[in-house]
């Protein structure tokens, strides 16, 4: 098993790692991540990265996929603990940028000190003023 | 801080979405927020989540979203400036030339945020989309991967793996040095909540550039 830290939350997942390998489920990567290997590429939402004509069988074998090599063909940023027991996923500058100069407010659940969630898109139709602070 | 705004203008249809950058968990921001007595919403980010969504490398920032979800003015600096650097180190005091920058710029900032509250897209503070896709600041690849391993730093801090995680933590502030918020939290992890007596020394190599970026209003320094 290994941990996957994502945007998402955190998820653990069968998985093996091999060098610098990672084969997890592909069912395991795109609920952590978004991610899928489709026929037309390696695709989050609407993005694709198409992959090279026969390379396929590089990055799937059976139901698994080897999402560390995915992500480094889809210059999607990834970090690994040094037992490779914990995978961290993030999403690249490029993808970042374009979403937030659609200026379409990119959303986000949070708990309160109760544990309750709640998301920015809670207050459609009102002005939301976002803002960060610490205790540090 | 922003209770009292809030108390003010929430009739206009207004919310503060307040949040903690808090590694260390609920507990740490706990003793604020109750003592706040907030009624807006004030939630916990512990794997500073928000930074990595928004581009945020500071505390205070904000960002103003309108009724339709749409951003009037990408992450900026929430009404402080660097006139904090003038402190008595050792009283925590500001000299009156300080204090006087630091009412200013509230007052202008929170001015600023109740026109638009009370005008909306007349403000002259909402950006229209060109010149709010402009001040969006720009992201690198270096700043992604930062947040990659922070996300990891904080997961082996809480799992026990204190020597493995201050490594993580701190390629993520080597990959992204602009971000306070990575290398502030990598510091409170480590002293579990004590001062980091390194912090003047860090504001201080910064020299001339801000430690607050500056914020694009009207007489603000």
């Amino acid at each position: 098993m290994v941990t996957l830290l994502t945007e998402r939350g955190r998820y653990e997942a069968a998985a093996s790692t091999e060098g610098e390998s990672l084969w997890l489920p592909a069912v395991a990567l795109s609920m952590a991540t978004g991610w899928e290997l489709k026929p037309e590429g390696f695709c989050r939402d609407e993005i694709c990265v198409p992959l090279s004509r026969g390379r396929e069988s590089e990055f799937r074998r059976g139901e698994e996929v080897d999402a560390a090599k995915l992500f480094r063909y889809a210059g999607q940023p990834l970090a690994a603990s040094r037992d490779k027991s914990v995978w961290s996923f993030g999403t690249s500058a490029a993808i970042r940028s374009s979403a937030l100069e659609s200026l379409e407010a990119p959303d986000i659940g949070l708990p309160d000190l109760a544990g309750k969630v709640h998301r920015i898109s809670d207050h459609r139709g009102k002005k939301v003023f976002l803002s960060t602070w610490a205790s540090w | 801080m922003w209770q009292h705004l809030y108390d003010e203008l929430k009739d206009y249809g207004f919310m503060v979405f307040a949040v903690a950058m808090e590694s260390r968990g609920p507990e740490a921001a706990r003793p604020w927020i109750e003592a706040a007595k907030t009624t807006y919403v004030s939630v916990i980010d512990a794997d500073h989540r928000l930074a990595e969504l928004y581009n945020m490398v500071n505390v205070p920032e904000a960002v103003w979203i309108d009724e339709a979800g749409r951003i009037v003015r990408p992450t900026e600096v929430a009404g402080s400036g660097d006139y904090f650097r003038k402190m008595d180190r050792v009283t925590r005091t500001l000299p009156e030339e300080g204090k006087a920058m630091r009412e200013s710029m509230r007052t202008r900032y929170m001015d600023a945020l109740r026109d638009w509250v009370k005008n909306g897209n007349r403000s002259e503070f909402a950006f229209d989309a060109n010149a709010a896709r402009g001040h969006v600041r720009k992201q690198t690849e270096d700043v992604a991967l930062a947040h990659c391993w922070f996300r990891l730093g904080r997961h082996l801090h809480a799992a026990g793996r204190a020597e493995e995680a201050e490594a993580a933590l701190a390629e993520a502030s080597r990959l992204h040095p602009d971000s306070w918020n990575i290398w502030r939290q990598m510091g409170d992890m480590k002293l579990e909540g004590k001062p980091n007596p390194d912090f003047w020394g860090r504001v201080d190599k910064l020299g001339a550039r801000r430690y607050y970026d500056k914020i694009d209003m009207p007489g603000m320094p």
